[in-house]
């Protein structure tokens, strides 16, 4: 028997990192702000799970600019999408099969 | 024991990613209340702008003549009207919304909200300029029409990003623009249906689906 688990992303554990990638999934491009007012948390610790996704493949990082302040906005990648959506499947294994 | 704890976090993690995924791509905190408001406010509007109208073709009828002065102080009044309507539905409509986003503890001007605002004023920015160049050449027939076309629109465009059900009051708002226009001179009354009584219908549908405890 496939063992449920499987899917699940280990870099998917942390609640911020799902959160990032739950708002990637239906928003095509968001910046940086917009990411931390519906997360609610502060810069440091939002701007480090954004690293570790995108050095994972996971996110696509655009650096652009809204007159001369700097607009830092994130997308999904195709490896990231099919993480997220392999992560939702094993989950819900999870609980069909303890069920 | 741990299976079920188990069950129980992984149940909630999935709650919780759909949770974000709806709260971060549309505008949840939409208040039925609010249309009730800005219908009631437009149902107002409809009733003194017919009494106005009443007024003018009672002189009309009685001098016997067509004066150009009355005519442009009819213009005037009208429009003040519209705006003073206008405003009134607005910050009402603001004012439930904003009560219902402090209940759920969510900002009123973010993403989902600002994305809502844009996609909304685009469709009504370009009516509100086709009806300004069609009384800039005195077609006022159509004006009602296109107040509920142009709205429709606009609402249909908007419901993609906020309450999904706007979608339906956005057809009717085009259907009744429409059917409209085979009965031109009866706008005003189109228009209170329309704006008003629509409105306080769909208002009350969503404050029973969404907001009564």
């Amino acid at each position: 028997m496939k063992n449920p688990i499987n899917g699940l992303n280990k870099i998917f554990e942390s609640r911020i990192r799902l959160g990032v990638m739950s708002i990637l999934v239906v928003n095509e491009e968001i910046s940086f702000n917009d990411l931390k007012q519906m997360l609610e948390v502060t810069d440091g610790n939002l701007a480090t799970h954004l690293v570790n996704l995108e050095e994972n493949g996971f996110i696509k990082v655009h650096k652009g600019f809204i007159g001369r302040k700097t607009n830092t906005t994130y997308s999904l990648t195709k490896p990231g999408e099919k993480a997220f959506t392999d992560h939702i499947v094993a989950l819900e294994n999870m609980i069909k099969g303890i069920k | 024991m741990e299976d079920n704890n188990q069950s129980g976090d992984t149940l909630q993690e999935i709650k919780d990613i759909r949770r974000i995924m709806e709260r971060s791509s549309r505008f949840i905190s939409l208040s039925g209340l609010s249309g009730i408001s800005a219908g009631a406010c437009a149902l107002i509007g409809a009733f003194i702008g017919r009494y106005i109208l009443k007024n003018y073709y009672g002189t009309y009828n009685s001098h016997g003549f067509f004066s150009g002065d009355d005519f442009s102080r009819l213009k005037i009044k009208l429009t003040g009207l519209a705006l003073v309507v206008f405003a009134a539905a607005f910050i009402s409509s603001f004012y439930f919304t904003w009560q219902k986003a402090k209940k759920q503890g969510l900002p009123v001007w973010d993403y989902t909200s600002k994305r809502l605002f844009w996609n909304m004023l685009i469709p009504l920015l370009a009516g509100a300029g086709f009806i300004l160049a069609m009384l800039q050449y005195d077609e006022w027939r159509f004006v009602a029409p296109a107040c509920l076309i142009f709205y429709g629109l606009a609402l249909v465009n908007a419901s993609k990003y906020t309450l999904t059900d706007i979608r339906y009051l956005g057809y009717c708002e085009i259907a009744l623009g429409l059917i409209n226009m085979l009965f031109i001179g009866y706008g005003l009354y189109f228009w209170a249906t329309g704006f008003g009584v629509l409105h306080i219908f769909y208002g009350a549908i969503m404050w029973f689906k969404y907001e009564k405890k």
